[in-house]
């Protein structure tokens, strides 16, 4: 049994301690998806920290914490929450470890990557899961222009879905015939962009780079060159033809499409079905200090993402029109509302049907699953941000000190038992998700082998090997 | 008066910048004083003077007229073909548009603020009234930063910045200009840091702050100390080296005359060296504050500060339809601020000019 306390004295003196319980953080011995439920932690108290500052970058997935302001949820917390814009991830980062910011939006895998000190080391966790799926990739008109061609067809003459990379190889050839690189972006080195771009062109049988213990670039035995570009500057780039494609959240791909500048190609529920995308990320610190402030935001966040699910999307519009304030997205209001409203917009006059493109708060989308971590952290090995071979274990420890399912569940059954949203919506679970299909390449992830996954890939690292400039080596 | 604290084309390059400006500033000056001039002096003849005044104030608007419609057109003609991927280069009437909307969404956000604070009110009376004393809340609205809010930020920030740059600056300026010694032994340094540009400053000045403040609830926070630091590292070269000519230059017979007198050497500094360096020092001022308000906008678009900088930054990175002519807004914004700054070095510098004449 292992007990952490942490009291704290607010203004008010009032005492708050939260206890973890057994099943959680510290117990290295409790092998993954062990079957035993993860339980609540134990909150009690008022909020300590009332006044809050949180960041957010311009994407339309950070809108769990614009409608918890807006609509009043942090209020009604007792929280007085000022949201403020970040330049870019790094800055974000910078600001959460540094205190600036109590809490952000933050990519999935920054949290677990400064927990396991890739960049910036820092004990960070991730609490709630802010949505699943989000993103797509978009390719420049020149490129669309000569893939298009190959592809198959519907019967109505528009390409069938989903879009391989494989289609992509060509062009690629052709570039490095004529000696240019083929260079495409993401928003950030540990970003899930850059995790489902290198899947899609790994199952389209393009190598997308290798990274090494020297060389954060990523580009090693590559046959696409990636690079880093925040997300509202990706059109800008494209447009410029430093790149020829990008992979980012919205609403920067229909962006793109509104200003004619590329085609959005496949999105990354295509690429794996309801993948889990942004987190809610604080420092482990904060949620010690501060136990139920933090409570306290995750349930207001929680009840947004209620909100923005409720009635099957019936308040997606006031969503969008909150989306395209100035402080919040700033994009034009029918940019986003092309993907928040359940369609996508493919090419102009090719918008298609895409329920699930956002989700915030159906299907556990909230709950942060430590098999969802794993996932991160095998692609990080995949292509060599994690240089050294690990066992499963690392993986299993590695998720659970960073993803707190314990600290979302305080959150989600005090709201149960308000009855402000359904107990079927909270699962019951050890935290793991148990064996996932849905990927592009029919690979299936089962997070409680991480290695065994890893050894299915045809292009990635695999038990042994290790990555140097020159590129992969068996040791 | 040799002390080669720059050089000898750099030194001379110094003070010209002054009276170039002062040149500039006579010169836009002499219509008006011009006007008076002549008014005054054929005021006898009744209508006719009121005619020749009438003229020469026509005069003296025309051309600066002439050239900001001119500009306008051309703008109003040219700005439309620029096709960018956010529509076409917005022209004078958008960008008009534009600034009404920020002044009605500053409207809106102070109503907002109100409505907040009304509400909070309420909830605390009500909360007492129910003897549930804590339940009472005085928070800070916490809306989002105002075009206002942002423009008086950046003010701020600069303020700190020029501030800190004085401090700095004109005590070692005025140690420079008095030694030989002192001033070899900086003036690499100085020749060396003064080019670089605040963008290079910008990592090492965040990582350093960030170290050094670790409160949670710090003073002033860490994105404005940085930018203001950020402002003095770069602002504060025109004023020392300005300073350290000034106290060179000094005429060797005043200093004479101090020694004659026996002055100590805090007399020497007060009653001789910093009055007779004092239109060197603001000189040197003037510049720095217009380096500063340059240096501010993109320390602010990479701190994160809230100001001018962050609002131009956030709304390229918003990229509606509405972004530029915002950004063209505040650019014009930005620019009327800088020359206002300039004006108000200008009048204290020559306050200190005229008080050394007499």
């Amino acid at each position: 049994m292992v007990i952490f306390r942490s009291i704290s004295f607010d203004r008010r003196g009032v005492m708050a301690a939260m206890l973890a319980s057994a099943a959680l953080v510290g117990c290295s011995e409790s092998p993954g998806g062990s079957g035993e439920t993860v339980t609540a932690a134990t909150i009690e108290g008022a909020v300590e920290k009332p006044n809050l500052t949180l960041g957010f970058i311009k994407l339309t997935d950070m809108a769990p914490l614009a409608i918890a302001k807006e609509k009043g949820f942090f209020a009604e917390e007792g929280l007085n929450v000022t949201l403020e814009p970040q330049a870019n991830w790094k800055v974000l980062l910078d600001g959460v470890i540094g205190g600036q910011l109590d809490g952000a939006h933050m990519l999935a895998g920054q949290p677990i990557a400064a927990t396991i000190g890739y960049g910036t080391k820092a004990d960070l966790i991730a609490p709630l899961s802010l949505d699943l799926n989000g993103n797509a990739i978009t390719l420049s008109n020149r490129v669309w222009e000569m893939i298009e061609p190959e592809l198959p067809k519907m019967a109505d003459g528009r390409p069938q879905h989903p879009i391989s990379a494989e289609y992509l190889q060509p062009v690629v050839e052709e570039f490095e015939a004529q000696g240019k690189p083929f260079n495409m972006g993401m928003v950030f080195p540990v970003s899930t962009h850059n995790y489902e771009l290198r899947y899609w062109l790994a199952a389209g049988g393009l190598n997308p780079g290798y990274y090494s213990d020297g060389d954060v670039q990523g580009v090693i035995s590559a046959d696409v060159k990636l690079s880093v570009t925040p997300p509202p500057q990706m059109p800008a780039t494209l447009e410029a033809g430093t790149i020829e494609g990008y992979c980012v959240g919205e609403p920067w791909n229909q962006a793109a499409v509104f200003k004619g500048i590329g085609v959005p190609v496949i999105t990354d529920d295509q690429i794996w079905n309801d993948n889990p995308e942004k987190v809610f990320g604080l420092r482990e610190d904060f949620a010690e200090q501060y136990p139920a402030t933090t409570a306290a935001m995750l349930r207001a966040i929680i009840r947004a993402q209620q909100w923005l699910d409720e009635d099957g999307g019936a308040n997606r519009q006031e969503a969008v029109e909150i989306l395209s304030r100035p402080n919040y997205v700033g994009a034009d209001a029918e940019v986003i509302a092309a993907s928040m409203t359940g369609v996508f917009t493919f090419e102009p006059g090719d918008t298609r049907e895409a329920e699930g493109f956002n989700i915030f708060f159906d299907k556990y989308a909230g709950y942060p699953y430590y098999s969802d971590a794993i996932w991160y952290l095998t692609q990080m090995r995949r292509w060599g941000q994690i240089a050294d071979d690990q066992t499963d274990q690392w993986y299993f420890d590695t998720a659970k000190a960073v993803y707190r399912p314990d600290l979302y569940l305080a959150a989600a059954n005090g709201l149960v038992e308000e009855g402000v949203i359904p107990a079927e919506s909270v699962p019951e679970t050890d935290g793991f998700r148990g064996p996932q299909t849905g990927f592009i390449d029919g690979i299936t992830y089962d997070g409680s082998k991480p290695n065994a996954y890893l050894g299915e890939f045809p292009i990635g690292l695999k038990q042994g090997q290790s990555v140097t400039a020159s590129g992969v080596s068996d040791n | 008066m040799a002390t080669a604290f720059v050089e000898p084309s750099d030194a001379a390059k110094e003070p010209d910048t002054g009276a170039e400006a002062a040149a500039t500033t006579s010169d836009m000056a002499a219509p008006k004083t011009q006007v008076v001039g002549e008014g005054e002096r054929p005021s006898a003849d009744g209508p006719s003077a009121l005619h020749i005044r009438m003229k020469a104030v026509g005069e003296a608007l025309l051309w600066p007229f002439v050239g900001i419609v001119g500009f306008l057109a051309l703008w109003a003609v040219l700005a439309p073909q620029v096709d960018t991927s956010l529509g076409s280069l917005p022209g004078p009437a958008e960008v008009v548009e534009a600034g009404a909307a920020l002044y009605s969404e500053y409207s809106a956000a102070m109503d907002a603020e109100n409505a907040f604070y009304e509400q909070q009110d309420a909830n605390n009376a009500a909360a007492i009234a129910a003897g549930n004393q804590a339940g009472v809340r005085n928070f800070d609205y916490a809306g989002p930063p105002t075009f206002l809010d942002q423009i008086f930020t950046s003010l701020q920030t600069v303020a700190l910045g020029f501030l800190l740059a004085t401090i700095f600056a004109v005590p070692i300026g005025l140690f420079a200009g008095l030694s030989t010694r002192f001033n070899s032994a900086i003036n690499p340094l100085v020749q060396i840091m003064k080019p670089v540009s605040p963008l290079a400053w910008l990592p090492i000045v965040t990582m350093v702050i960030s170290a050094m403040i670790t409160s949670s609830d710090p003073l002033l926070p860490k994105a404005f100390v940085i930018s203001a630091l950020v402002v003095m590292l770069c602002s504060l070269w025109p004023t020392l080296i300005n300073t350290a000519i000034g106290t060179s230059s000094i005429d060797k017979d005043l200093l004479n005359v101090g020694k004659v007198l026996r002055l100590g050497w805090f007399d020497k500094l007060t009653k001789l060296v910093l009055p007779a360096s004092l239109p060197y020092i603001f000189t040197g001022m003037r510049l720095s504050l217009g380096v500063g308000w340059m240096v501010l906008i993109a320390a602010e678009m990479l701190a994160q500060n809230p100001g001018l900088g962050k609002f131009v930054w956030d709304e390229f990175q918003n990229g509606s339809s509405q972004s530029l002519a915002r950004i063209m807004f505040a650019v014009i914004v930005i620019g009327l601020i800088g020359f206002m700054l300039d004006r108000i070095m200008m009048a204290l510098q020559s306050l200190v000019s005229k008080n050394r004449t007499v």
